[in-house]
């Protein structure tokens, strides 16, 4: 009712409010999502770990000292009610002690989540800046189709892990660029903790810009075909401006998306860039952690990274919603 | 006009030359991938040793053929947890749909903006890491679901073909229908999706061993070697050359194979 009432005042305000209606259903399902996440996160580590108790006394414990303990751990309570209280604590900032660093998870977590921030953060503007014009360079040619085909499947295959081992080689052992293995800190030395994300975020960059290239081009292919473009063309309009003005309008929607998957890409190949260039960041602190059974820390990071995810397709939805007037009737009303 | 499928070609070649390599690796290496002092310590390329040697003089020509080997045997059972598990899930659901599909397509979608090798960490993590069986559970698993959505869309579009009518009304039972009448037609979707299947079935892999909660030794994959190989960047470039380069040469030729048969289908050569 209230919103017919906008619609005819204002077309304006209207569409500011269906837009914030749409912002508002798509954040209750981003946390539905993490919610159903975070729970299923818990509860598996709950069922794997239920024997910490266990495995603080050791087993040659009694039941009793054993019972005393799970008390005073809370283990001894229903699975959802130990859940909302970590759920509690992950927003009020208490996610619980490390088992094997023995300090409060969220002190552990804040500077080395800053690092990998920074990282997806630079790769994901490489990413865009360097695939967006190189995908639009390549759609509209013919020439050579096959080997740019080919090239893009190479850049595909090239895992993270290797391009950051040839990358420290050159420039870390060769040229000296950095110090491979020594990560700088970013308060003393900017310039060099600059540099060293720099190329990590390079190595982390390459295979997803092939992909995001290939998917640009694909997307606009499909759209040189239709009659628009035909039209805008014939009426004497210049190639390149018909390309960048009305082609890259239409083909952007389906790229956001894929750079928001992109986004989740970038923070999952993070942790393996990360190990390459021993880099204290989350990724690294999540092998660590999983190798040594720390299970709130591998617990926390996945809600994080997980978290981080929802964030991004949620963003992308809401571009889109602003980009696209189609999509915005359709998907707000 | 029929024109030549380049890419296919390209692909089968070097696929098919890749796999008798790594199936020879199974039988027969140049020199024991473990033997110590099979040559000079930290030996480079050379006619003998034709990927160089490491720092216990070991040939890493015949250990990366091994490593290839574990590497694509992975991979391979991978696939085929995650493609028989998931187009088991996608037919199922796309004939017959229901709330069941609702419930699991929903769940796909969730899991599918997950990337992969994160799944497959927090798998490892609750099995038990360093071992392969665990593995190629973990990564199995994780693989069901985009397998699930493909074969679903596939399945869902055939379901009322009419040629599948006339089974119907000849009587064919459904597991027969979707078997012998439903399946081979997915192949267009099915097979490229197989080939991108095993391409990130070997990089997670090798993500993983690289990490050290994948594959540890005895059984070392290609991963666990280059983490191996970084360690000795400065004294035997080499050895991290060429394990990278085959994990490259593996991921590239089923690339181009998948490319091939996508292009195929499409007509689009």
């Amino acid at each position: 009712m209230k919103s017919e009432i906008f619609t005819l005042c204002s077309p304006r305000l209207s569409e500011g409010y269906l837009l914030m209606k749409y912002a508002l259903k798509r954040a209750a399902a981003g946390l539905a999502t993490i919610l159903i996440v975070s729970f299923l996160t818990f509860a598996a580590f709950s069922l794997i770990s239920g024997d910490t108790a266990t495995a603080m006394l050791g087993t040659s414990a009694t039941p009793e000292r054993l019972a005393a303990l799970r008390a005073e751990l809370g283990l001894d309570r229903p699975l959802l009610v130990r859940y909302g209280e970590w759920l509690l604590g992950f927003f009020t900032g208490n996610l619980g002690v490390s088992t094997s660093y023995k300090q409060p998870v969220w002190e552990i977590l804040g500077a080395k989540f800053r690092l990998t921030l920074c990282l997806s953060l630079m790769s994901f503007v490489l990413i865009t800046a360097v695939s967006i014009p190189l995908g639009l360079w390549s759609a509209g040619r013919r020439r050579f189709e096959g080997a740019r085909t080919a090239l893009n499947q190479l850049g595909m295959a090239v895992p993270s892990f290797f391009t950051g081992i040839l990358l420290s080689w050159v420039f870390g052992v060769g040229l000296k660029w950095f110090m491979p293995g020594q990560f700088p800190d970013g308060k003393e030395d900017f310039a060099g903790a600059a540099v060293y994300l720099f190329f990590a975020a390079v190595a982390l960059s390459i295979p997803r810009i092939a992909m995001t290239v290939r998917m640009l081009r694909s997307t606009v292919q499909e759209e040189l075909g239709k009659d628009y473009v035909r039209t805008a063309i014939s009426r004497g309009n210049d190639r390149g401006q018909v390309l960048r003005r009305h082609v890259l309008k239409n083909a952007l929607p389906p790229v956001v998306t894929f750079l928001a998957q992109t986004m989740a890409e970038i923070v999952a190949g993070s942790i393996v860039v990360e190990q390459v260039f021993v880099i204290p960041g989350l990724g690294r602190m999540l092998v660590s952690s999983i190798a040594g059974r720390d299970y709130p820390v591998v617990q926390a990071i996945v809600v994080i990274l997980a978290f981080w995810v929802v964030l991004a397709g949620t963003a992308a939805d809401l571009i889109n919603q602003r980009i696209d007037p189609r999509l915005r009737i359709g998907g707000a009303a | 006009m029929k024109r030549r499928n380049g890419f296919l070609t390209a692909g089968l070649v070097l696929t098919c030359a890749l796999a008798a390599l790594i199936l020879l690796g199974f039988f027969w290496t140049p020199y024991d991938p473990n033997a110590m002092a099979a040559g000079p310590k930290f030996g480079g390329p050379s006619p003998a040793h034709w990927m160089g040697t490491d720092n216990f003089g070991r040939d890493i020509f015949s250990r990366v053929l091994k490593g290839a080997g574990a590497t694509a045997s992975i991979a391979l059972a991978t696939l085929a947890i995650g493609a028989v598990c998931g187009c088991l899930a996608g037919a199922l659901t796309g004939c017959f749909g229901g709330p069941v599909d609702e419930l699991l397509m929903r769940l796909n979608d969730a899991l599918t903006a997950f990337p992969n090798i994160l799944l497959a960490l927090v798998v490892i993590s609750l099995l038990e890491p360093g071992k392969k069986i665990n593995v190629i559970l973990a990564l199995g698993l994780v693989f069901i679901p985009s397998f699930a959505r493909v074969t679903r869309t596939a399945f869902a579009s055939l379901r009322d073909v009419n040629y599948i009518k006339s089974a119907r009304l000849m009587g064919a039972s459904n597991p027969r229908i979707l078997a012998i009448h439903m399946l081979p037609n997915t192949a267009p979707v099915l097979l490229p999706a197989l080939t991108i299947g095993f391409n990130n079935a070997v990089l997670a892999e090798a993500s993983m061993s690289f990490l050290g909660i994948g594959v540890t030794p005895p059984d070392a994959s290609l991963g666990y070697m280059l983490s191996e190989a970084q360690g000795m960047l400065f004294a035997a470039p080499w050895y991290a050359a060429g394990t990278g380069l085959v994990i490259v040469l593996m991921v590239f030729s089923v690339g181009l194979l998948g490319e091939g048969l996508r292009r195929q289908d499409k007509g689009v050569l």
